[in-house]
């Protein structure tokens, strides 16, 4: 294991806000793309890239590697920007997102360093972290299996098929995160297609569940150890966050789900977020 | 007098080589969505339970935990009835496994009009088409089972997705252990200069009686074998254009897009002749027996002999 471990809040609050800048950066570039999914997901993702998973920019094929799955494909804004953070490619390539050529496609891709499968059509990942998990049972290693799903994309039946199967065959090397927060493409998760009970809809599946604020570093270190004490089923971090979160004209609207800011937007976000940086 | 022909399903000799390739393989896996037994995955559970895993009733979730078990160095074989394994989960198929060109290879069994009676949706009679048309992945319609007993070791060799495409009821076992057997390579099955006829899985049968059937009236019908719909062999099919002049195609499945159209896009582009294609004309299929299929969906060897005369026909008054 190559990367270092930060527990300093403050070091990840000040990543957090980088990568924020980076997405929104890419993003007003490449003129399309999803913001408010990408923005929700940064502190879950600099929380396992900094803080818990095993990985090695360097080797990006070592077998012994934690996995992230990012299931809901189109935040990968936020993926590519804690890749190159990490440095898995250079930051430029940042700037060619969703252009002709570019390995940053407007869903991942594999081929992309640190990209471990190809998403964007909602639904798959939760089925493939099984399967890296059931192959990694026969090789007797245990490294461990984290897929981010949406909330909304958990109205699809195979996420559930899938959670079957993990709580059937115990795969507890499997956590799933979900990115709650509380938005699809039509509206509101409950107006669209109600999910409550969640926590209860996945516990009876078999689940372990912990529910967190998906925004507090201290939530996410303490509820990703929390997981990792739970050896006898699948478990399910449901973190609680907010579309869009770090922009004030962005957080919880629905609209800003699939564009990407202008340039006038992007100085105006660039604003806050140094205003946030600065409190850091 | 016709000779008598052993008869064994292709989904057995598929089986039989799933459980070699765990006697040889450690790496391949067998999963399956509540049809074990049916799609013969069960031989190999009964002897490698540790590297089988069952999905119950869930063929997406079965084709997206093979993605994940291939990309973590496994060789899976997810086995269902054809129809599922296209149809339903084809998304998946498309995005967790072709998109990402893995090493997963799918057996789908119950194919065609001949499995009979339960009728339209479990008949597979568009799924080459479905499987053809995504890229990196490969075609293979085993026309006997000792094909598919080949088809299925090779499978395991080699790199990215396979679907395999096999029956279910005992057919006519068409050719030898020791015939060479390459997938994407097609067979000349049997010579001939006036008409070529391309078949593939069952219909190889119905292709070689109706060779037999012209020869008694003084034509002489080359047979192909094109197991391979995809990738798709154009150097034997094209010197059929060339030597012969008039194709008949023969597939136990739907005329759109399916192995057929195969052949009509290499040939319509390279060196255009006349093309009939004896093949399931845009309806769904019916109950009914093998036989009585075969004969309602005009696929049965007097149909391959008519279209062997029209493109004929169509070759004379070009
Ligand atoms: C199978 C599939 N159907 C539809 C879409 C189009 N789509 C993209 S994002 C999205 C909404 C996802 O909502 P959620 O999972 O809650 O994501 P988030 O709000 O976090 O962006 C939809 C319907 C898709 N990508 N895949």
């Amino acid at each position: 294991m190559k990367n270092k471990k930060t527990t300093d809040i403050r070091t990840l609050k000040k990543k957090a806000i980088k990568i924020r800048k980076d997405i929104l950066m890419m993003l007003e570039k490449s003129g399309s793309g999803h913001t408010g999914g990408s923005l929700s997901l940064v502190e879950i993702l600099v929380a396992l890239y900094y803080y818990k998973m095993k990985h090695d920019p360097r080797n990006p094929g070592w077998q012994g590697r934690d996995r992230l799955l990012l299931s809901k494909g189109h935040g990968c804004p936020a993926l590519y920007a804690v890749l190159a953070d990490c440095g898995y490619f250079p930051r430029e390539e940042l700037w060619g997102l969703r252009k002709l050529g570019s390995p940053l496609q407007g869903h991942p891709q594999l081929g992309l360093q640190g990209i471990e499968i190809s998403s964007g059509s909602l639904g798959q990942g939760l089925s493939i972290a099984n399967g890296m998990a059931l192959a990694n049972r026969i090789d007797r290693i245990n490294p461990k299996i984290y897929c981010i799903m949406g909330d909304g994309e958990t109205n699809e039946g195979q996420i559930w098929e899938a959670a079957m199967t993990a709580s059937h065959y115990g795969l507890s090397d499997v956590c799933g995160i979900v990115d709650f927060n509380k938005l699809q493409i039509d509206g509101f998760c409950c107006d669209v297609k109600g999910l409550e009970p969640y926590a209860k809809k996945w516990q009876s599946f078999g689940w372990h569940t912990l529910e967190i604020d998906g925004h507090d570093f201290k939530a996410l270190i303490n509820a990703l150890d929390e997981a990792d004490k739970v050896i006898d089923k699948p478990k399910v971090l449901i973190a609680h966050t907010v579309k869009g979160k770090g922009v004030s004209f962005i957080e919880n609207r629905v609209e800003w789900h699939g564009i990407a800011p202008k340039k006038d937007e992007l100085e105006k976000a660039l604003t806050e977020l140094n205003e946030e940086l600065k409190k850091c | 007098m016709q000779e008598e022909l052993k008869k064994k399903p292709t989904r057995d000799g598929a089986g039989e080589a799933l459980l070699e390739l765990g006697r040889k393989n450690k790496n391949v896996v067998v999963l399956s969505a509540d049809l074990t037994d049916s799609t013969r995955a069960g031989w190999f559970k009964k002897e490698f339970p540790e590297r089988f895993i069952g999905f119950g009733v869930a063929e997406q979730d079965m084709l997206g935990t093979a993605s994940g078990m291939a990309l973590s160095g496994k060789i899976p074989f997810a086995c269902t009835f054809g129809v599922f394994a296209s149809g339903r989960a084809w998304d998946q198929v498309r995005v967790s496994v072709a998109y990402m060109n893995l090493n997963v290879k799918i057996i789908g069994t119950h194919c065609g009009v001949t499995v009979g009676e339960d009728g339209a949706t479990h008949q597979a009679i568009d799924e080459i088409a479905l499987m053809r048309i995504l890229p990196n992945m490969k075609v293979v319609v085993p026309a006997d089972a000792i094909e598919a007993y080949k088809a299925t070791m090779q499978a395991a060799e080699c790199d990215g997705p396979v679907y395999l495409r096999l029956g279910r009821q005992a057919a006519p076992v068409l050719t030898k252990a020791e015939d060479p057997f390459i997938i994407g390579k097609a067979v000349l099955y049997r010579d001939g200069k006036d008409v070529t006829i391309i078949a593939c899985g069952h219909s190889l049968y119905e292709a070689k009686k109706a060779h037999e059937k012209l020869k008694e009236e003084g034509i002489e019908a080359r047979v192909i074998n094109l197991h391979t719909p995809k990738p798709i062999d154009r150097k034997l099919i094209l010197a059929a254009a060339r030597e012969t002049g008039a194709i008949v195609t023969v597939e136990e499945h739907t005329v759109l897009a399916g192995m057929g159209s195969a052949v009509c896009e290499v040939v319509s582009q390279e060196y255009p002749v006349p093309i009939k294609m004896v093949g399931i004309k845009d309806v769904f299929g019916e109950s009914g027996k093998s036989m009585e299929l075969l004969k309602y969906f005009n696929l049965a060897t007097e149909d391959v002999v008519r279209a062997a005369h029209e493109a004929l026909d169509a070759k004379k008054h070009r």
